[in-house]
């Protein structure tokens, strides 16, 4: 219904607005701290001057980088470690539980042992947004791919299907819906770790930046990178949420 | 009465030989016997109907000779090359029970993966799928995805996928099963007006005495399981055939005395899938 959703935006608004409005009059009344919680303003202020920095940019990129190879490789293992598990139905009643139940393990206690192996560099944080991403993505790849109809693959299979040829047109077309969830949670769980990674332990990167502005007490500095942090996971999901809707529009035709 | 007619075998363009069949099952030391010892030839360019009660076997029986299955014992010839568990492109096309079109795939690019894995060039690809879909009345629903199409018109597109790989033996596992009984006859009739240009081997399962019938050379009836060939009725009418064939005296009495024939194993089928005396829940 177009008024519903009119009703839905509205109050989607009004709760940002009422959200926004609370953070004003906490600061501004003094019932918070300005050293904890800086006014509104203040932090824009503090935001506007960041961006002009080129401390700023190369912070952005770092971290932007570490995460393209955390979730290109999460995207390599996983749906490659899936396809293989799903070959027989025995290696996929062995594994399918192994790594269903290390995705329940917090892996964060295990973050200093990246450290230790890959050093306080980029590395480290690359491994450990990989390791974290590599879960739901082989998952939902198991899932897909064991979800196959074998109708289709004995079809493929009596036109003289090559196993590539099986898995490029049968296996993954219809593994893809599910492989697209995987995708979606791989991709927000290597933001997160990528980032809480950089501000436990780094050199460099947005994370640290957070981590390091805290530090030293400079509230409004520290706040002016969360928002940005916050404006990129809020455009990256409105960007994933349009790409899943074209992907679904479409799939809706064929199923 | 003699199971194996067999033909001349240079003529034969499939061979079954002594084709046995198990399935490991519980409780069952020897596990289940689902195929005795099939032998039958096919001639080049004969329409074979397998039929039989449902269980005896027939879809098995088609998918070894296609060579998706491997038999226990025996073997099957196709060209005089041994089929053994692989499946030979070149030579077989399958159409099977349901509608396989990859429902991620328009109608024209399921007949372009279907010749493309099969190793045509590209160029034919187009032309070879649309002169396919021109002969079921399907051209224009070439940009369509499967699941936009009616069941009865996905069988026909899935049966134009099937012939137009233009592959010389066609194995089709009961392909008109989804249709209500009228629908089955009129793409019977198709079937027939297609076949009769092509001049290809069919292998056809079915259950329906009236299709079989109408479409077949020589239909192969076979007993309840464990399956065997029980025995082999010739048809004797040339192709294509019109619907009135239907109508004709001749075409009633196949019909009743196969219909005769399937009775008793029709009833050896259902008392084995009933529960044994005595037993509980299983």
């Amino acid at each position: 219904m177009k008024s519903d959703v009119v009703a839905q935006r509205t109050i989607q608004l009004a709760f940002l607005a009422i959200a926004g409005g609370a953070w004003w009059f906490a600061t501004s009344s003094g019932a918070i701290s300005r050293l904890f919680l800086p006014a509104p303003d203040a932090v824009y202020a503090a935001l506007s001057r960041l961006v002009g920095t080129n401390q700023f940019w190369n912070a952005v990129q770092i971290t932007l980088a570490t995460i393209a190879k955390a979730y290109g490789l999460a995207i390599v293992a996983g749906v490659l470690a899936g396809y293989l598990v799903t070959r027989s139905r025995f290696w996929m009643e062995v594994f399918e539980p192994i790594i269903a139940g290390l995705f329940t393990i917090p892996i964060t206690l295990f973050f200093p042992m990246f450290i230790l192996f890959f050093g306080i560099g980029p590395g480290s944080k690359v491994a450990y947004g990989a390791t974290y991403a590599f879960f739901p993505i082989a998952l939902n790849t198991i899932a897909g791919l064991a979800g196959a109809d074998e109708k289709y693959l004995r079809a493929a299979r009596s036109m003289g299907a090559s196993r590539f040829d099986v898995f490029r047109h049968v296996l993954l077309p219809s593994a893809f819906p599910v492989l697209l969830t995987g995708l979606r949670v791989g991709f927000f769980i290597c933001f997160a770790s990528v980032l809480g990674g950089e501000a436990l332990a780094s050199i460099a990167g947005v994370g640290r930046n957070i981590a390091l502005a805290a530090e030293l007490m400079e509230s409004a500095r520290m706040y002016a990178w969360i928002t940005f942090v916050v404006l990129t996971a809020v455009s990256l999901n409105l960007l994933v949420t349009s790409i899943e809707n074209r992907v679904a529009k479409a799939e809706g035709m064929s199923r | 009465m003699p199971v194996d007619t067999a033909p001349d075998l240079a003529d034969a363009a499939i061979s079954i030989r002594g084709v046995t069949q198990r399935y490991a099952a519980a409780g069952a030391a020897d596990g289940v016997l689902a195929l005795d010892n099939i032998s039958l030839d096919i001639r080049r360019g004969e329409f074979v109907c397998l039929l039989g009660p449902s269980g005896c076997g027939k879809s098995t029986l088609l998918n070894i000779v296609g060579g998706l299955f491997k038999p226990t014992s025996g073997e099957v010839l196709v060209g005089g090359r041994r089929v053994d568990g692989a499946p030979h492109p070149d030579e077989i096309a399958f159409v099977f029970q349901e509608s396989t079109l990859f429902p991620w795939y328009t109608i024209i690019e399921n007949f372009r993966i279907a010749l493309k894995l099969r190793g045509v060039a590209k160029s034919e690809w187009d032309d070879r799928a649309m002169e396919a879909l021109r002969a079921v009345g399907m051209a224009s629903f070439a940009r369509h995805y499967p699941n936009q199409l009616s069941v009865g018109m996905r069988q026909r597109v899935n049966m134009a996928r099937g012939i137009c790989v233009e592959t010389n033996i066609l194995l089709m596992d009961e392909p008109f099963a989804a249709l209500d009984e009228q629908s089955r006859m009129v793409l019977g009739e198709d079937l027939s007006i297609l076949l009769a240009k092509t001049g290809k081997t069919i292998v056809f399962v079915t259950h329906s005495l009236a299709e079989a019938v109408f479409l077949s050379d020589r239909i192969a009836v076979m007993t309840a399981r464990p399956g065997r060939i029980k025995t082999i009725v010739d048809v004797n009418e040339p192709h294509p055939r019109a619907p009135d064939f239907m109508l004709a005296p001749r075409f009633g009495e196949l019909r009743n005395d196969l219909f005769a024939m399937l009775r008793e194993e029709i009833r050896v089928a259902m008392a084995s899938q009933r529960d044994p005396v005595g037993g509980g829940v299983t």
